[in-house]
């Protein structure tokens, strides 16, 4: 029978070269599945409460970006989206529109509350995008602002004596909006989009689509949909993470009919039928934002609020601060990909179990 | 808590802005929970007691299924750890339960090592974790968490006090895993002298300062009962997984001729707290304090262990770069200065091997002399044999020859004498 005691070696001439062997622990076999028959309740689904009070308690963290050309009413659809004053132009009390000479980015954080869960807003700003005359790279200060997010999470996470909860700052969703010429995407768009869709999430938004009629829009979506695909990018919610079927038929579904979302964005209240809708008043009607024929706006707010807030989370932090991660370690130490960061240091866990007596 | 990490946030520049409609982001905790649920949770439990406490009969009482093994006997020369990994399913919730179990604890006569491969294995698992924790390319949210995240620590029903074991053991381990001690086998103790034995242990865990893991009572909803069961800990358990009928219904309990132990009952045992408190009520909790706290503290020790701190001397914080970058040089050194020993063994070895062959192709070289020598030797004497036969050959040639010419001579006087001397020899044979 097989003991968890350390192994000599008994060839004397090897033994000066070769340290001696760590005593290998007891390490457990590889795990045999058995699906067990109930013979009762035993309670274990309770840990479903049990996980969603312990959420509630910790609070949720969000981090949304707006990035477009100025006029296409990005403060104002973030205010429609969180129906609050959350934007920049909400919160400065300079109230004068100067446009940037380059392109500034402005976070603000807000704590918002709704049915006891606490959520922690905070709204990215890119004043000045696309604005000025040349705008070659002018997407590079956003790069560099989302990887310094990124960064300073791994900071963090890289102390020896850690924080309970890291705060997360890194950009969760990155809403680009796209001017409704009714033609086709711009070449800034496209620029924008094909470097940023490597490190965050990117969801494009047709702003104003109060100027386009259903035909035309439709049009356009499906040319902004073929475009996007042609040049190879992939916003969210990108088909390669698709974790099972469910998730594949449901995202296949939004990607290709509904994305990008034609919205409408406004604060401001009007009677309609008797209520109180937010919408845009013109002399030839009322544009209902909340209404679904009207605008898009409510199929993107479910989207990224009601269904896909939890996932957009979770694919930055799983894929996009990973896949940082690992190059930013790679280019500091130039280790191959699977050695730990430390992994010269630290000794081999034994991969091969080692069965134990009966 | 993180509650307080909002609100102080607040304070740091952060309005509180109010809503003026439903947004919906209050099913952010069903989205969180639901994808939770299809990854499906882990949970591993580790059971320390000497052999015969019951602890497999507890396991399959708890999770009301027969898990396999077979029960150990007393004869294990040291203690090892038995686990296995199981897949409940309860509703549309998965659990992937490991139980680990020690396998000859408290069998031996020298017990000092006892604890020592119990503390081998739950640092082997954090080792693990953090091992992965710590690659370049990592899968962490589909790593399978084999971390222990309760420890049942089986107390002898002697109704004294705790063994000296069961101190030491403790103390080991309440730094590294959440323990929950549990009196074993408890029908063996009257309720009388229950009471007394709890109060002993704790005032024996609490003197020595042991730490066992306490409900958390900072939620309001689950705080009172958590905090009326951290007075009846330790919790005084039955197990039983055979079914009586009681009354009108089938229930798990022992039976004796003076009258039957109803595992479910309150009033016979602590099993249903167990259970509650357990999973019902901290399963998550004990999870996390894991996570947050033994985890976090093994990191730490291991990565100071190896050199690794956030600031220097000056308290000016270390980059990541530079202390890599010390580390990698160090590293490199060390390996270099091991390549050159080796180099230098092998001219070594390969210096005295060439000596050997040198000498031994010399001893080669005398041995052939040598036996060239002798072989002429041998040569010249055959030689001389050969010349003193042929010498002898020729003088008898020489005499064959001078013979043969006398007899050609003279036939008759050597015939007549040959004859005489025939005669002669005659004469002679008649006398």
């Amino acid at each position: 029978m097989s003991k968890g005691l350390p192994e000599t070696r008994t060839d004397a001439a090897m033994s000066e070269l070769v340290p001696e062997p760590r005593p290998k622990p007891a390490v457990p076999m590889k795990p045999v599945s058995i699906n067990s028959n109930l013979l009762g309740y035993i309670g274990i689904d309770t840990i479903i409460e049990q996980m969603r009070k312990k959420t509630m308690k910790t609070g949720f963290d969000f981090n949304i970006m707006v990035v477009g050309q100025s006029g296409l009413g990005k403060s104002t659809l973030v205010n429609t989206l969180f129906k609050s004053q959350v934007s920049r132009k909400a919160s400065s009390w300079n109230r004068e529109e100067k446009i940037p000479k380059t392109v500034e980015i402005k976070a603000i954080g807000h704590v918002i509350e709704e049915g006891g869960v606490k959520m922690k807003l905070t709204v990215i700003d890119t004043p000045g995008f696309g604005d000025q005359i040349n705008n070659e790279n002018c997407w590079e200060p956003i790069e560099k602002y989302i990887n310094e997010q990124y960064e300073k999470f791994l900071k963090e996470e890289v102390n020896i004596a850690r924080k309970k909860r890291i705060p997360d700052t890194r950009v969760h969703c990155c809403l680009y909006f796209i001017s409704p010429t009714g033609h086709s995407l711009r070449p800034l768009d496209l620029e924008f989009m094909k470097h940023l869709s490597k490190v965050v999430n990117i969801v494009p938004v047709i702003a104003k689509a109060d100027t386009m009629t259903l035909e035309e829009k439709s049009e356009f979506k499906q040319r902004v949909r073929k475009e996007l695909e042609v040049n190879g990018i992939e916003f969210y919610p990108q088909k390669e993470f698709d974790e099972d079927l469910e998730d594949k038929t449901e995202n296949d579904k939004i990607r290709q009919e509904s994305m990008p979302f034609a919205v409408v964005g406004s604060d401001k209240e009007y009677q309609v039928n008797g209520k109180r809708v937010l919408g845009r008043k013109t002399p030839w009607g009322i544009i209902e934002v909340e209404n679904l024929n009207h605008c898009e706006f409510a199929l993107l707010r479910d989207f990224v609020i009601r269904t896909h807030l939890q996932d957009l989370k979770e694919v930055t932090h799983n894929i996009h601060y990973e896949t940082y991660r690992a190059k930013r370690l790679n280019d500091n130490g130039g280790l191959p990909p699977g050695e730990g960061l430390l992994g010269t240091v630290l000794p081999p866990v034994p991969a091969t179990p080692c069965p134990t007596a009966e | 808590m993180a509650a307080t990490d909002i609100a102080r946030q607040v304070g740091e520049g952060c309005r509180t802005v109010p809503l003026a409609g439903h947004v919906g982001f209050d099913s952010l905790p069903d989205q969180l929970v639901n994808k939770s649920v299809s990854q499906g949770f882990c949970f591993n439990i580790l059971c320390v007691g000497e052999t015969g406490l019951g602890k497999s009969t507890l396991m399959d009482t708890l999770f009301n299924t027969k898990f396999e093994g077979e029960p150990a006997t007393h004869t294990q020369p040291g203690v090892q750890l038995r686990s296995s990994t199981y897949d409940l399913q309860e509703s549309n919730v998965g659990l992937k339960l490991t139980i680990v179990s020690t396998v000859g604890f408290g069998d031996q006569i020298n017990k000092e090592d006892s604890y020592k491969p119990i503390v081998e294995f739950i640092d082997a698992q954090f080792e693990a974790y953090l091992q992965e924790e710590l690659k370049i390319r990592r899968i962490l949210h589909t790593y399978h968490d084999s971390r222990i995240h309760a420890c049942l620590y089986f107390i002898a029903p002697t109704g004294h006090s705790l063994k000296s074991l069961d101190l030491v053991t403790m103390k080991k381990l309440d730094s590294k895993v959440n323990i929950i001690p549990i009196i074993a086998k408890s029908d063996a103790v009257s309720k009388s002298e229950l009471t007394k034995f709890k109060i002993k242990i704790t005032s024996e865990l609490v003197s020595n300062g042991v730490q066992i893991y306490q409900f958390p009572t900072d939620d309001e909803s689950v705080a009172e009962i958590n905090g009326t069961m951290n007075a009846h800990l330790p919790f005084a358990v039955i197990g039983s997984t055979e079914e009586l009928k009681i009354g009108n219904k089938m229930m798990k309990a022992r039976q004796y001729p003076w009258g039957t132990v109803q595992v479910e009952n309150e009033a016979h045992c602590d099993f249903v707290k167990l259970r509650e408190m357990l999973i019902r009520v901290n399963m998550e909790d004990l999870r996390e304090q894991t996570h947050s706290r033994h985890y976090e503290l093994y990191r730490r020790c291991k990565l100071e262990e190896m050199g690794f701190k956030d600031t220097d001397p000056d308290s000016k914080p270390f980059s990541l770069q530079e202390t890599y970058e010390a580390k990698r040089n160090e590293f490199l050194g060390e390996l270099q200065k091991k390549e050159e020993e080796m180099r230098q063994m092998f001219v070594q070895r390969v210096k005295e091997k060439e000596a050997e062959l040198k000498e031994a192709e010399k001893e080669l070289h005398e041995k052939f002399d040598r036996l060239k020598k002798l072989h002429q030797d041998e040569k010249k004497k055959l030689e001389d044999k050969k010349k003193s036969l042929d010498d002898e050959v020729n003088a008898f040639k020489q005499r064959k020859t001078a013979a043969e010419l006398l007899q050609s001579q003279g036939p008759q006087a050597g015939g007549s004498q040959t004859l005489k001397r025939d005669k002669e020899k005659k004469n002679l044979g008649f006398l």
